[in-house]
């Protein structure tokens, strides 16, 4: 019987001298067979795992990850959970995945450090105000909190933002209190660990290299570790998505960009909250062993690399000064990239193909981390039932076609500026 | 990256401003099939994770269009030229 996480498992490990915790998870070798099996172990795909064991009862289950649990995307975020949306096809499926995350941490017994501290989105002129207003609007009429907090409120949360900038001064700001962030590979780790206790496979460094079809229906993947069969398979790739796609022969509305982060030193407390600059693209945070992770735009060029270049540093960097003039005096620690799979709506894709058998979960852009719950309670239940779940409903593949997208933004067919 | 513009020569490739795959033909409007073949060439990419020849405008330089061949593994640039021959060269 596994380990509960709780206050007791914590004294008794204690006085053994902490030799006694087991590994979290099982590091399982693939069984010939599965009633399903997930391509891609990021947050994602271990979620999906997790809520089909538990919502739906199918445990003979395989999540298949080509590195190790962590390695992709779900690690590579800036750990922020919001659900600010506008459009009518975006609210309820964002708002239903921060109520998972209130949740979450009692739900699989995992310390995940859901913290709401809330998410600021400054705005720095009166059409802009007019934007959020709108925006906190739509959010309030789908039951979401968002309120708007004038400069002096701001001034409290936040005395070291540039508040007179002659270009960009602060006129106020839209706040979703429950909004915040997440530690990032807990939630990787945690799914993990509760999809495993549920009897879930999850197989590391395993690589699908071919999607078997018979009579146009899925019966397995190929993989580096041998073909592994299921007449049920979901896609949850993220960047690599158009490529273990097209091993089925797919064409898909999506390129992969990347996307870079950073992290600062340590700093006493200084961003009580996620604080987004609405004059360019760029969001920060602060981690709670002080370091300063912010972000900005993709680096605007199809990429697989998971590193970027170094124009972009310059622009996050930039903006983060323009926002907070005293960030130019910190030393950042590290930065990395990520590879998004950039919809050409900017709006995610939870759907069947038109290869019976198999699903399809991407389009993520770089927004995945905080839809992870609901993105995976979603694609379970398209996958036990073959039905999307209500809040999903908007996320077809076809939509493209129809012309039903979902352009928060409204950029156009044009993934990278989404 | 920098990209050997064959009028300024190696430029960062800040100077660009990048749209895409450059591979795509824009369709026949008239033909029968024009709904599926706009559908194709707005919104489908085969987005390889390899070599690319992608546009790129030298919005801070000459001005001119160029096809870009790049690898999107390694970023690394193998040649650039202006789109206007390369569009020649293919029938265009």
């Amino acid at each position: 019987m596994p380990t509960r996480y709780s206050i007791f498992s914590l004294l008794r490990e204690s006085f053994g001298r902490h030799r006694g915790w087991e590994p979290a998870w099982r590091d399982a070798a693939p069984k010939p067979n599965y009633d399903v099996i997930i391509v891609g172990g990021g947050g994602h795909g271990l979620a999906t795992a997790y809520y089909l064991a538990k919502n739906h009862g199918i445990r003979n289950v395989a999540v298949v990850e080509k590195g190790y649990i962590g390695s992709g995307n779900v690690g590579r975020n800036t750990t922020i959970v919001r659900s600010n949306y506008l459009m009518p096809g975006n609210v309820p499926f964002y708002e239903w995945s921060l109520k998972l995350w209130e949740g979450l941490e009692q739900d699989i017994n995992y310390n995940a450090m859901v913290s709401q501290r809330g998410v600021l989105n400054l705005f720095h002129s009166d059409s802009q105000r007019d934007a959020f207003v709108r925006r906190g609007n739509s959010m309030r009429l789908h039951g979401v909190d968002g309120e708007i907090l004038g400069v002096e409120e701001i001034r409290k949360l936040l005395p070291m933002a540039d508040f007179d900038n002659a270009r960009f001064p602060i006129r106020g700001g839209l706040l979703q209190r429950r909004g915040g962030t997440v530690r990032h590979d807990a939630v990787a780790w945690g799914f993990a660990r509760a999809a495993s206790q549920l009897g879930v496979d999850v197989i590391q460094n395993c690589e699908v290299t071919g999607i078997k079809r018979e009579n146009g229906a899925v019966v397995g993947v190929e993989t580096t570790r041998g073909f592994i069969g299921s007449r049920r398979v979901g896609l949850a790739c993220a960047g690599n998505t158009s490529r273990v796609a097209a091993l089925a022969g797919l064409r898909l509305p999506i390129e992969s960009h990347v996307l870079q982060a950073f992290v600062s030193e340590g700093l006493k407390p200084i961003v009580p909250c996620v604080v987004t600059f609405g004059a360019g693209h760029f969001y920060i945070s602060q981690s709670d062993k002080g370091g300063l992770v912010f972000g900005g735009s993709i680096d605007m060029y199809n990429s697989y690399a998971q590193r970027g270049n170094l124009p972009t540093v310059e622009e996050v960097c930039e903006e983060g000064v323009a926002l907070m003039p005293c960030l130019g005096r910190l030393r950042l620690l590290r930065s990395w990239g990520g590879i998004m799979d950039m919809s050409m709506d900017g709006s995610p894709i939870i759907d069947r193909t038109p290869v019976d058998g198999l699903y399809l979960n991407a389009g993520w852009c770089y927004g995945g981390f905080k839809a992870t719950p609901a993105s995976g309670w979603c694609f379970a239940h398209l996958l036990a039932t073959d039905q999307p779940h209500e809040v999903g409903t908007a996320y077809r593949l076809d939509r493209f076609a129809t012309g039903r997208l979902i352009d928060e933004r409204g950029g156009g067919a044009r993934p990278n500026v989404h | 990256m920098r990209i050997p513009c064959p009028y300024c020569g190696l430029r960062s490739h800040e100077e660009f401003v990048y749209y895409g795959d450059a591979t795509l033909q824009r369709p026949d409007a008239s033909a029968p099939d024009a709904n599926d073949s706009f559908f194709d060439y707005v919104y489908l990419r085969d987005n390889p994770a390899g070599p690319h020849r992608e546009l790129w405008f030298h919005a801070g330089g000459c001005h001119d269009w160029l096809i870009v061949s790049r690898d999107t593994r390694t970023h690394e640039i193998s040649g650039a030229e202006p789109a206007r021959s390369a569009a020649a060269g293919d029938g265009r």
